[in-house]
Protein backbone atom coordinates (compact mmCIF):
# COMPACT_ATOMS: atom_id res chain seq x y z
CA UNK A 1 0.00 0.00 0.00
CA UNK A 2 1.72 3.50 -1.20
CA UNK A 3 -1.33 5.45 -2.27
CA UNK A 4 -1.94 8.74 -0.36
CA UNK A 5 -5.26 7.72 -0.55
CA UNK A 6 -6.53 11.42 -0.69
CA UNK A 7 -10.31 12.24 -0.04
CA UNK A 8 -11.53 16.25 0.28
CA UNK A 9 -15.28 16.48 1.77
CA UNK A 10 -17.08 19.16 2.98
CA UNK A 11 -19.04 18.34 6.32
CA UNK A 12 -22.07 20.48 7.79
CA UNK A 13 -22.52 20.90 11.09
CA UNK A 14 -25.86 22.17 12.16
CA UNK A 15 -26.07 21.99 15.99
CA UNK A 16 -24.85 25.82 17.06
CA UNK A 17 -21.59 26.65 18.50
CA UNK A 18 -21.20 28.56 21.55
CA UNK A 19 -17.96 30.44 20.89
CA UNK A 20 -15.29 31.80 23.62
CA UNK A 21 -16.76 35.36 22.96
CA UNK A 22 -20.36 34.79 23.92
CA UNK A 23 -21.16 34.78 20.23
CA UNK A 24 -23.38 32.08 18.92
CA UNK A 25 -22.67 30.73 15.20
CA UNK A 26 -25.43 28.31 13.52
CA UNK A 27 -24.77 26.02 11.39
CA UNK A 28 -21.14 25.69 9.65
CA UNK A 29 -19.51 23.52 7.20
CA UNK A 30 -15.60 22.35 7.28
CA UNK A 31 -13.64 21.04 4.57
CA UNK A 32 -11.60 17.79 5.30
CA UNK A 33 -8.96 16.26 3.63
CA UNK A 34 -7.76 12.99 4.53
CA UNK A 35 -5.27 10.18 3.70
CA UNK A 36 -4.53 6.87 4.51
CA UNK A 37 -7.03 4.92 5.79
CA UNK A 38 -8.90 4.44 9.22
CA UNK A 39 -7.72 1.17 11.34
CA UNK A 40 -11.04 -0.76 12.54
CA UNK A 41 -10.86 0.43 15.94
CA UNK A 42 -9.85 4.11 14.69
CA UNK A 43 -7.29 4.61 16.89
CA UNK A 44 -4.35 5.26 13.92
CA UNK A 45 -6.27 8.65 13.43
CA UNK A 46 -3.58 11.62 13.29
CA UNK A 47 -4.89 15.51 13.35
CA UNK A 48 -2.52 18.36 11.39
CA UNK A 49 -3.65 21.81 12.43
CA UNK A 50 -3.22 24.63 9.79
CA UNK A 51 -1.25 27.75 10.65
CA UNK A 52 -2.32 31.22 9.54
CA UNK A 53 -2.21 30.85 5.83
CA UNK A 54 -3.20 27.14 5.34
CA UNK A 55 -5.74 24.93 4.73
CA UNK A 56 -7.23 21.46 4.48
CA UNK A 57 -5.22 20.57 1.97
CA UNK A 58 -1.94 19.06 3.10
CA UNK A 59 -0.47 16.64 1.52
CA UNK A 60 -0.58 15.04 -2.59
CA UNK A 61 -2.03 16.95 -5.51
CA UNK A 62 -5.16 19.00 -5.01
CA UNK A 63 -8.17 17.30 -6.34
CA UNK A 64 -9.15 19.87 -8.41
CA UNK A 65 -5.52 21.23 -9.53
CA UNK A 66 -3.04 18.79 -9.79
CA UNK A 67 0.02 21.48 -9.57
CA UNK A 68 -1.49 22.84 -6.16
CA UNK A 69 0.62 20.14 -3.55
CA UNK A 70 -0.40 20.33 -0.10
CA UNK A 71 1.70 22.24 2.34
CA UNK A 72 2.78 20.23 4.54
CA UNK A 73 3.67 17.49 1.31
CA UNK A 74 7.01 16.74 3.04
CA UNK A 75 5.76 15.94 5.89
CA UNK A 76 2.81 13.83 5.28
CA UNK A 77 2.51 10.93 2.65
CA UNK A 78 3.08 7.27 2.12
CA UNK A 79 6.90 6.83 3.25
CA UNK A 80 6.81 10.06 4.83
CA UNK A 81 8.13 10.68 8.20
CA UNK A 82 3.51 11.28 8.86
CA UNK A 83 3.21 7.62 7.19
CA UNK A 84 -0.32 7.23 5.56
CA UNK A 85 0.40 3.58 5.05
CA UNK A 86 -0.03 3.40 8.90
CA UNK A 87 -1.96 6.57 10.30
CA UNK A 88 -5.08 8.18 8.78
CA UNK A 89 -4.28 12.14 8.48
CA UNK A 90 -6.94 14.29 8.91
CA UNK A 91 -6.28 17.83 7.59
CA UNK A 92 -9.31 20.03 8.24
CA UNK A 93 -9.35 23.84 7.16
CA UNK A 94 -10.40 26.17 10.23
CA UNK A 95 -13.44 28.08 10.84
CA UNK A 96 -13.47 31.60 9.61
CA UNK A 97 -10.88 30.81 7.12
CA UNK A 98 -11.24 30.92 3.46
CA UNK A 99 -10.45 27.67 1.70
CA UNK A 100 -14.23 26.28 1.80
CA UNK A 101 -14.73 26.23 5.63
CA UNK A 102 -17.66 28.38 7.12
CA UNK A 103 -16.15 32.22 7.01
CA UNK A 104 -16.40 35.87 6.57
CA UNK A 105 -16.73 35.02 2.94
CA UNK A 106 -19.77 33.06 3.50
CA UNK A 107 -23.04 33.87 3.32
CA UNK A 108 -24.62 34.57 7.02
CA UNK A 109 -27.94 32.61 7.16
CA UNK A 110 -29.77 35.64 8.78
CA UNK A 111 -29.08 38.20 6.23
CA UNK A 112 -28.47 36.23 2.83
CA UNK A 113 -25.39 38.08 2.46
CA UNK A 114 -21.58 37.62 2.97
CA UNK A 115 -20.64 37.92 6.93
CA UNK A 116 -17.97 40.19 6.35
CA UNK A 117 -17.12 42.03 9.33
CA UNK A 118 -20.07 40.47 11.30
CA UNK A 119 -18.65 36.84 11.49
CA UNK A 120 -17.82 36.31 14.57
CA UNK A 121 -13.90 36.46 16.48
CA UNK A 122 -12.98 32.73 16.45
CA UNK A 123 -10.32 31.63 18.79
CA UNK A 124 -7.98 28.78 19.04
CA UNK A 125 -10.20 26.92 21.93
CA UNK A 126 -13.17 27.77 19.56
CA UNK A 127 -11.01 25.77 16.71
CA UNK A 128 -10.39 22.67 18.83
CA UNK A 129 -13.95 22.57 19.73
CA UNK A 130 -15.19 22.37 16.20
CA UNK A 131 -12.45 19.61 15.39
CA UNK A 132 -13.64 17.46 18.25
CA UNK A 133 -16.89 17.97 17.21
CA UNK A 134 -15.44 16.68 13.56
CA UNK A 135 -13.75 13.85 15.31
CA UNK A 136 -17.08 12.73 16.93
CA UNK A 137 -18.64 12.97 13.20
CA UNK A 138 -15.85 10.37 12.31
CA UNK A 139 -16.11 8.24 15.35
CA UNK A 140 -12.50 8.88 16.67
CA UNK A 141 -12.89 8.90 20.46
CA UNK A 142 -9.17 9.68 20.65
CA UNK A 143 -6.29 10.54 18.13
CA UNK A 144 -2.62 9.08 17.74
CA UNK A 145 -1.76 12.81 17.46
CA UNK A 146 -2.62 16.44 17.03
CA UNK A 147 0.31 18.20 15.54
CA UNK A 148 0.78 21.57 14.42
CA UNK A 149 3.54 24.07 13.50
CA UNK A 150 3.45 27.68 15.01
CA UNK A 151 -0.24 28.42 15.07
CA UNK A 152 -1.33 24.58 14.53
CA UNK A 153 1.07 23.70 17.24
CA UNK A 154 -1.30 26.20 19.19
CA UNK A 155 -4.10 23.99 18.11
CA UNK A 156 -2.19 20.57 19.43
CA UNK A 157 -1.30 22.55 22.62
CA UNK A 158 -5.27 23.40 23.34
CA UNK A 159 -6.59 20.23 22.00
CA UNK A 160 -4.02 18.48 25.44
CA UNK A 161 -5.47 21.17 27.55
CA UNK A 162 -9.11 21.03 26.30
CA UNK A 163 -9.52 17.17 25.51
CA UNK A 164 -6.95 15.62 27.28
CA UNK A 165 -8.44 12.25 26.81
CA UNK A 166 -8.88 12.32 23.23
CA UNK A 167 -4.93 12.34 21.94
CA UNK A 168 -2.52 9.81 22.93
CA UNK A 169 0.37 12.43 21.33
CA UNK A 170 0.63 16.05 21.00
CA UNK A 171 2.91 17.44 18.58
CA UNK A 172 4.23 21.01 18.72
CA UNK A 173 6.31 22.52 16.23
CA UNK A 174 7.79 26.10 16.07
CA UNK A 175 5.53 27.06 18.56
CA UNK A 176 4.86 29.31 21.91
CA UNK A 177 2.49 29.55 24.46
CA UNK A 178 1.71 32.93 24.18
CA UNK A 179 2.56 36.10 21.65
CA UNK A 180 4.90 38.26 23.13
CA UNK A 181 4.33 42.24 22.77
CA UNK A 182 6.85 41.63 19.86
CA UNK A 183 4.65 39.31 18.01
CA UNK A 184 1.34 41.11 18.47
CA UNK A 185 2.73 44.41 17.46
CA UNK A 186 3.70 42.78 14.34
CA UNK A 187 -0.17 41.53 13.83
CA UNK A 188 -1.27 44.86 14.58
CA UNK A 189 1.19 46.26 11.66
CA UNK A 190 -0.61 43.83 9.42
CA UNK A 191 -3.83 44.24 10.74
CA UNK A 192 -3.58 48.01 10.27
CA UNK A 193 -2.28 47.57 6.86
CA UNK A 194 -5.82 45.94 5.96
CA UNK A 195 -8.06 48.04 7.99
CA UNK A 196 -6.81 51.24 6.57
CA UNK A 197 -7.00 50.06 2.91
CA UNK A 198 -9.95 52.15 1.53
CA UNK A 199 -11.29 49.33 -0.54
CA UNK A 200 -11.73 47.52 2.99
CA UNK A 201 -14.85 49.24 3.49
CA UNK A 202 -15.60 47.88 7.27
CA UNK A 203 -14.94 44.40 6.47
CA UNK A 204 -17.85 44.28 3.90
CA UNK A 205 -15.76 45.11 0.73
CA UNK A 206 -17.56 41.63 -0.67
CA UNK A 207 -20.62 44.08 -1.20
CA UNK A 208 -18.39 46.57 -3.04
CA UNK A 209 -16.77 43.72 -5.75
CA UNK A 210 -13.17 45.21 -4.42
CA UNK A 211 -10.65 43.38 -2.03
CA UNK A 212 -8.04 45.27 -0.38
CA UNK A 213 -5.57 43.81 -2.16
CA UNK A 214 -2.75 47.05 -0.95
CA UNK A 215 -4.11 46.02 2.51
CA UNK A 216 -3.31 42.19 2.19
CA UNK A 217 0.05 43.07 0.53
CA UNK A 218 1.45 44.96 2.77
CA UNK A 219 0.49 42.40 5.61
CA UNK A 220 1.99 39.82 3.75
CA UNK A 221 5.40 41.40 2.93
CA UNK A 222 5.51 42.33 6.41
CA UNK A 223 4.52 39.06 8.01
CA UNK A 224 6.77 36.87 5.48
CA UNK A 225 9.56 39.02 6.73
CA UNK A 226 8.93 37.28 10.36
CA UNK A 227 8.89 33.99 8.89
CA UNK A 228 12.31 33.89 7.78
CA UNK A 229 15.64 34.12 9.57
CA UNK A 230 18.59 37.22 8.64
CA UNK A 231 20.88 34.85 7.46
CA UNK A 232 18.78 33.06 5.41
CA UNK A 233 17.50 36.42 3.84
CA UNK A 234 21.31 37.25 3.58
CA UNK A 235 21.89 34.36 1.68
CA UNK A 236 18.87 34.25 -0.29
CA UNK A 237 19.00 37.93 -1.43
CA UNK A 238 21.91 39.81 0.04
CA UNK A 239 21.91 43.34 -1.45
CA UNK A 240 21.76 41.97 -4.84
CA UNK A 241 19.85 44.35 -6.91
CA UNK A 242 17.17 43.58 -9.19
CA UNK A 243 18.67 44.07 -12.60
CA UNK A 244 16.54 41.76 -14.79
CA UNK A 245 18.47 41.59 -18.56
CA UNK A 246 22.07 42.26 -17.82
CA UNK A 247 21.63 45.99 -16.84
CA UNK A 248 24.10 48.26 -15.11
CA UNK A 249 24.55 47.92 -11.45
CA UNK A 250 24.33 51.23 -10.82
CA UNK A 251 22.24 52.69 -8.23
CA UNK A 252 18.65 54.16 -9.79
CA UNK A 253 18.00 56.24 -7.67
CA UNK A 254 14.30 55.80 -7.39
CA UNK A 255 12.32 54.14 -5.17
CA UNK A 256 11.15 51.73 -8.02
CA UNK A 257 12.22 48.22 -6.99
CA UNK A 258 15.83 48.43 -6.76
CA UNK A 259 16.89 45.15 -4.28
CA UNK A 260 16.09 41.58 -5.07
CA UNK A 261 14.55 40.90 -1.43
CA UNK A 262 11.71 43.94 -2.64
CA UNK A 263 11.14 42.37 -5.52
CA UNK A 264 10.47 38.87 -3.61
CA UNK A 265 8.32 40.60 -0.97
CA UNK A 266 6.15 42.29 -3.68
CA UNK A 267 5.75 38.82 -5.62
CA UNK A 268 4.60 37.30 -2.38
CA UNK A 269 2.13 39.76 -1.11
CA UNK A 270 1.09 39.83 -4.37
CA UNK A 271 0.69 36.49 -4.62
CA UNK A 272 -1.16 36.15 -1.39
CA UNK A 273 -3.48 39.17 -2.07
CA UNK A 274 -4.97 37.18 -5.06
CA UNK A 275 -6.03 34.11 -3.16
CA UNK A 276 -6.42 34.90 0.35
CA UNK A 277 -9.85 36.90 2.39
CA UNK A 278 -8.17 40.15 4.54
CA UNK A 279 -11.05 39.36 7.04
CA UNK A 280 -9.65 35.77 7.23
CA UNK A 281 -6.48 37.16 7.93
CA UNK A 282 -7.83 39.64 10.61
CA UNK A 283 -9.65 36.88 12.51
CA UNK A 284 -7.01 34.69 12.38
CA UNK A 285 -4.36 37.14 13.25
CA UNK A 286 -6.44 38.08 16.26
CA UNK A 287 -6.89 34.34 17.16
CA UNK A 288 -2.85 33.95 17.85
CA UNK A 289 -3.23 37.25 19.83
CA UNK A 290 -5.49 36.00 22.14
CA UNK A 291 -4.33 32.59 22.50
CA UNK A 292 -2.99 32.39 26.11
CA UNK A 293 -3.90 29.35 28.23
CA UNK A 294 -2.49 30.49 31.07
CA UNK A 295 -4.63 33.21 31.37
CA UNK A 296 -7.60 31.80 33.22
CA UNK A 297 -4.69 30.34 35.67
CA UNK A 298 -3.30 33.49 36.69
CA UNK A 299 -0.82 33.25 34.23
CA UNK A 300 0.34 29.94 35.25
CA UNK A 301 1.21 27.87 32.40
CA UNK A 302 1.92 24.87 34.81
CA UNK A 303 -1.50 24.76 36.14
CA UNK A 304 -2.91 25.28 32.67
CA UNK A 305 -0.55 22.39 31.54
CA UNK A 306 -1.46 19.97 34.74
CA UNK A 307 -4.43 17.90 33.23
CA UNK A 308 -2.97 17.06 29.77
CA UNK A 309 -1.63 13.52 29.34
CA UNK A 310 -0.74 13.29 26.07
CA UNK A 311 2.95 12.59 25.76
CA UNK A 312 4.30 15.58 23.81
CA UNK A 313 6.81 16.38 21.17
CA UNK A 314 7.95 19.58 21.40
CA UNK A 315 10.74 21.23 18.48
CA UNK A 316 11.99 24.44 18.16
CA UNK A 317 14.40 25.48 14.91
CA UNK A 318 17.38 27.68 16.37
CA UNK A 319 16.73 30.68 13.76
CA UNK A 320 13.35 31.25 14.42
CA UNK A 321 12.62 34.26 15.94
CA UNK A 322 8.92 34.59 15.29
CA UNK A 323 8.74 31.75 18.00
CA UNK A 324 12.00 31.12 18.98
CA UNK A 325 13.46 28.40 21.39
CA UNK A 326 13.10 30.13 24.19
CA UNK A 327 8.94 29.91 23.71
CA UNK A 328 9.10 26.54 22.99
CA UNK A 329 11.44 25.85 26.04
CA UNK A 330 8.49 27.37 28.36
CA UNK A 331 6.34 24.92 27.57
CA UNK A 332 8.26 22.01 28.05
CA UNK A 333 9.47 23.78 31.40
CA UNK A 334 6.02 23.62 32.35
CA UNK A 335 5.60 19.91 31.03
CA UNK A 336 8.67 18.69 33.17
CA UNK A 337 7.17 20.82 36.76
CA UNK A 338 4.07 18.59 35.83
CA UNK A 339 6.46 15.51 35.38
CA UNK A 340 4.26 15.13 31.91
CA UNK A 341 5.74 13.31 29.06
CA UNK A 342 7.73 15.06 27.13
CA UNK A 343 10.67 15.19 24.30
CA UNK A 344 12.10 18.20 23.40
CA UNK A 345 14.22 18.59 19.98
CA UNK A 346 16.19 22.22 18.91
CA UNK A 347 16.72 22.10 15.06
CA UNK A 348 19.46 23.84 14.19
CA UNK A 349 18.25 24.65 10.70
CA UNK A 350 18.74 28.47 9.13
CA UNK A 351 15.88 28.97 8.01
CA UNK A 352 14.19 30.77 10.66
CA UNK A 353 10.60 30.30 11.59
CA UNK A 354 9.68 28.96 8.18
CA UNK A 355 11.91 26.16 8.54
CA UNK A 356 9.07 24.18 9.82
CA UNK A 357 7.64 23.62 6.55
CA UNK A 358 10.96 23.08 5.01
CA UNK A 359 12.66 19.70 4.50
CA UNK A 360 15.77 19.54 6.65
CA UNK A 361 16.97 15.30 7.40
CA UNK A 362 17.22 16.18 11.28
CA UNK A 363 13.92 17.55 11.79
CA UNK A 364 12.07 14.96 9.72
CA UNK A 365 13.95 11.91 11.26
CA UNK A 366 12.88 13.15 14.89
CA UNK A 367 9.46 13.18 13.25
CA UNK A 368 9.36 10.52 11.65
CA UNK A 369 11.48 8.30 14.40
CA UNK A 370 8.52 9.89 16.81
CA UNK A 371 5.58 8.38 14.83
CA UNK A 372 7.36 5.10 14.16
CA UNK A 373 7.67 4.67 17.95
CA UNK A 374 3.85 5.65 18.63
CA UNK A 375 3.47 2.27 15.93
CA UNK A 376 5.71 -0.11 18.15
CA UNK A 377 3.69 1.09 21.21
CA UNK A 378 0.23 0.56 19.86
CA UNK A 379 1.22 -2.63 18.81
CA UNK B 1 34.18 1.50 26.87
CA UNK B 2 33.42 -2.20 26.79
CA UNK B 3 29.94 -3.80 26.80
CA UNK B 4 31.07 -5.24 30.16
CA UNK B 5 32.45 -2.43 31.65
CA UNK B 6 29.44 -0.43 30.57
CA UNK B 7 27.18 -2.33 32.00
CA UNK B 8 28.77 -2.68 35.51
CA UNK B 9 28.43 0.80 35.17
CA UNK B 10 25.15 1.15 34.91
CA UNK B 11 24.45 -1.71 37.04
CA UNK B 12 26.36 -0.02 39.76
CA UNK B 13 24.41 3.43 39.32
CA UNK B 14 20.86 1.61 39.18
CA UNK B 15 21.41 -0.09 42.08
CA UNK B 16 21.70 3.49 44.20
CA UNK B 17 18.15 4.52 42.40
CA UNK B 18 14.82 3.41 44.28
CA UNK B 19 12.02 1.87 42.19
CA UNK B 20 9.52 4.60 41.55
CA UNK B 21 11.66 7.24 42.02
CA UNK B 22 12.14 10.07 39.41
CA UNK B 23 15.15 9.91 37.47
CA UNK B 24 17.16 12.69 35.44
CA UNK B 25 19.80 11.71 33.62
CA UNK B 26 22.22 14.86 32.18
CA UNK B 27 24.22 13.95 29.30
CA UNK B 28 22.08 10.67 28.62
CA UNK B 29 24.10 10.01 25.49
CA UNK B 30 21.95 7.35 23.26
CA UNK B 31 19.43 6.39 26.01
CA UNK B 32 20.96 3.10 26.48
CA UNK B 33 21.63 3.50 30.60
CA UNK B 34 17.89 4.83 30.64
CA UNK B 35 16.53 1.75 28.62
CA UNK B 36 18.70 -0.51 30.81
CA UNK B 37 17.29 1.23 34.34
CA UNK B 38 13.65 0.27 32.91
CA UNK B 39 14.50 -2.80 32.47
CA UNK B 40 15.62 -3.56 36.48
CA UNK B 41 12.92 -1.50 38.40
CA UNK B 42 9.65 1.26 37.39
CA UNK B 43 10.87 4.62 37.38
CA UNK B 44 9.94 7.93 34.84
CA UNK B 45 12.51 9.56 33.58
CA UNK B 46 13.87 12.29 31.71
CA UNK B 47 16.95 12.51 29.90
CA UNK B 48 18.94 15.52 28.42
CA UNK B 49 21.63 15.53 25.58
CA UNK B 50 23.09 18.03 23.24
CA UNK B 51 23.81 16.01 20.08
CA UNK B 52 21.22 15.41 17.44
CA UNK B 53 21.85 11.70 16.50
CA UNK B 54 21.87 10.53 20.12
CA UNK B 55 18.66 12.43 20.62
CA UNK B 56 17.12 10.65 18.14
CA UNK B 57 18.21 7.31 19.41
CA UNK B 58 16.78 8.30 22.42
CA UNK B 59 13.57 9.16 20.74
CA UNK B 60 13.36 5.64 18.90
CA UNK B 61 13.61 4.40 22.12
CA UNK B 62 10.76 5.85 23.54
CA UNK B 63 12.26 7.95 26.28
CA UNK B 64 11.52 11.32 27.41
CA UNK B 65 14.83 13.10 26.26
CA UNK B 66 15.35 17.21 26.14
CA UNK B 67 18.05 18.45 24.02
CA UNK B 68 19.70 21.19 25.49
CA UNK B 69 23.37 22.31 26.61
CA UNK B 70 24.42 21.68 29.81
CA UNK B 71 26.60 24.29 29.96
CA UNK B 72 24.10 26.25 30.27
CA UNK B 73 22.74 25.29 33.45
CA UNK B 74 19.41 23.47 34.28
CA UNK B 75 17.31 26.42 34.08
CA UNK B 76 14.55 24.20 32.92
CA UNK B 77 14.18 22.17 35.90
CA UNK B 78 13.19 22.99 39.52
CA UNK B 79 14.46 23.03 43.10
CA UNK B 80 14.45 18.73 44.22
CA UNK B 81 12.10 18.07 41.39
CA UNK B 82 13.70 15.06 40.87
CA UNK B 83 15.11 11.59 43.15
CA UNK B 84 17.53 11.25 41.59
CA UNK B 85 20.17 13.04 39.29
CA UNK B 86 22.35 11.05 37.28
CA UNK B 87 25.35 12.75 35.82
CA UNK B 88 27.37 9.36 34.04
CA UNK B 89 30.77 9.67 32.57
CA UNK B 90 30.00 13.71 31.72
CA UNK B 91 31.51 15.85 34.19
CA UNK B 92 34.61 15.73 32.51
CA UNK B 93 33.45 17.27 29.49
CA UNK B 94 32.30 20.06 30.71
CA UNK B 95 33.80 23.08 31.13
CA UNK B 96 31.55 24.66 33.48
CA UNK B 97 32.62 21.89 36.26
CA UNK B 98 31.48 23.88 39.47
CA UNK B 99 27.77 25.20 37.64
CA UNK B 100 26.80 21.81 36.59
CA UNK B 101 27.89 20.91 40.36
CA UNK B 102 25.75 22.90 41.90
CA UNK B 103 22.78 22.16 39.35
CA UNK B 104 22.36 18.97 39.79
CA UNK B 105 22.64 19.42 43.68
CA UNK B 106 19.98 21.75 43.40
CA UNK B 107 17.61 19.62 40.95
CA UNK B 108 18.03 16.31 42.47
CA UNK B 109 17.09 15.28 46.06
CA UNK B 110 20.35 12.95 45.56
CA UNK B 111 23.17 13.02 42.77
CA UNK B 112 25.15 9.77 40.81
CA UNK B 113 28.31 11.25 39.33
CA UNK B 114 30.56 9.03 37.63
CA UNK B 115 33.76 9.37 35.64
CA UNK B 116 36.58 8.17 34.00
CA UNK B 117 39.86 8.05 36.75
CA UNK B 118 43.04 9.74 35.74
CA UNK B 119 44.64 8.46 38.62
CA UNK B 120 44.64 4.97 37.73
CA UNK B 121 47.97 3.79 37.49
CA UNK B 122 48.29 3.35 34.03
CA UNK B 123 47.19 6.83 33.34
CA UNK B 124 49.65 7.91 35.81
CA UNK B 125 52.69 5.46 34.04
CA UNK B 126 51.88 6.52 30.50
CA UNK B 127 52.37 10.45 32.22
CA UNK B 128 55.29 9.48 34.02
CA UNK B 129 56.55 8.16 30.41
CA UNK B 130 55.46 11.29 28.55
CA UNK B 131 52.61 10.75 27.38
CA UNK B 132 48.95 11.53 27.87
CA UNK B 133 47.20 7.91 28.31
CA UNK B 134 44.64 6.18 26.32
CA UNK B 135 43.33 3.57 27.90
CA UNK B 136 39.85 1.40 27.78
CA UNK B 137 38.27 4.49 30.60
CA UNK B 138 40.39 7.55 28.45
CA UNK B 139 39.91 6.05 25.25
CA UNK B 140 41.01 8.93 22.71
CA UNK B 141 44.00 10.98 22.30
CA UNK B 142 44.86 14.23 23.68
CA UNK B 143 44.03 15.90 20.02
CA UNK B 144 40.15 14.31 20.06
CA UNK B 145 38.98 13.97 22.97
CA UNK B 146 35.34 14.90 24.05
CA UNK B 147 36.94 15.52 27.47
CA UNK B 148 37.76 18.67 28.91
CA UNK B 149 38.88 18.02 32.33
CA UNK B 150 40.81 15.30 33.77
CA UNK B 151 40.45 14.92 37.23
CA UNK B 152 41.07 11.96 40.13
CA UNK B 153 39.18 10.38 43.09
CA UNK B 154 40.55 12.48 45.10
CA UNK B 155 40.39 15.78 43.07
CA UNK B 156 36.62 14.72 42.90
CA UNK B 157 36.26 14.45 46.52
CA UNK B 158 38.07 18.11 47.34
CA UNK B 159 36.09 19.56 45.13
CA UNK B 160 32.79 18.32 46.37
CA UNK B 161 33.85 19.13 49.87
CA UNK B 162 34.55 22.64 49.25
CA UNK B 163 31.15 22.77 47.32
CA UNK B 164 29.63 21.45 50.20
CA UNK B 165 28.16 18.45 49.12
CA UNK B 166 27.74 15.58 50.96
CA UNK B 167 29.29 12.35 49.72
CA UNK B 168 26.45 9.84 50.76
CA UNK B 169 28.20 6.56 48.60
CA UNK B 170 30.85 5.89 46.36
CA UNK B 171 32.01 2.60 44.15
CA UNK B 172 35.30 2.63 42.48
CA UNK B 173 35.32 0.62 39.63
CA UNK B 174 37.65 -1.13 37.32
CA UNK B 175 36.97 -4.00 34.50
CA UNK B 176 33.50 -3.96 35.93
CA UNK B 177 35.18 -5.14 39.50
CA UNK B 178 34.71 -2.65 42.83
CA UNK B 179 38.19 -1.79 44.12
CA UNK B 180 38.32 -1.07 47.54
CA UNK B 181 42.52 -1.50 47.76
CA UNK B 182 43.69 1.84 47.05
CA UNK B 183 41.05 2.93 44.68
CA UNK B 184 42.39 5.99 43.32
CA UNK B 185 45.08 3.99 41.99
CA UNK B 186 43.64 0.56 40.80
CA UNK B 187 40.14 2.45 40.22
CA UNK B 188 39.63 3.02 36.29
CA UNK B 189 36.06 4.56 37.20
CA UNK B 190 34.43 6.35 39.84
CA UNK B 191 31.21 6.61 40.76
CA UNK B 192 29.79 9.34 44.04
CA UNK B 193 26.23 9.02 45.09
CA UNK B 194 26.39 12.90 46.55
CA UNK B 195 23.40 15.24 47.66
CA UNK B 196 23.86 19.12 48.85
CA UNK B 197 24.87 18.87 52.88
Amino acid sequence: MSELHLSRNTIHFAEPLPLQSGAMLSGYDLVIETYGKLNADKSNAVLICHALNASHHVAGPSPDDPEDIGWWNNMVGPGKPVDTNHFFVIGVNNLGSCFGSTGPMSANPETGRSYGADFPVITVEDWVNTQARLADKLGIRKFAAVMGGSLGGMQAMAWAIQFPKRLAHCVVVASTPKLSAQNIAFNEVARNAILSDPDFHGGNYYEHGVVPKRGLRLARMVGHITYLSDDDMAEKFGRELQRPNGESDDYRFSFDVEFEVESYLRHQGDKFSTYFDANTYLLITRALDYFDPSRRYGGSLNRALAEVQAKFLVVSFATDWRFPPNRSREIVQSLLSNKSEVSYAEIDAPHGHDAFLLDDERYHKLIRAYFAQMLEVQV
Amino acid sequence: MTFINKRADFAAIANWISPNSQVLDLGCGDGSFLEFLQTQKPVHSYGVEIDDARVLSCVQKGLNVIQQDLEGGLALFEDASFDTVVLSQTLQTIHQTETILREVVRVGKECIVSFPNFGHWSHRLAVGLGRMPVSKSLPYQWYNTPNVRVLTVADFQNLASSLGLKVLDQCILHEGQQVTLMPNFFGSLALFRVRSA
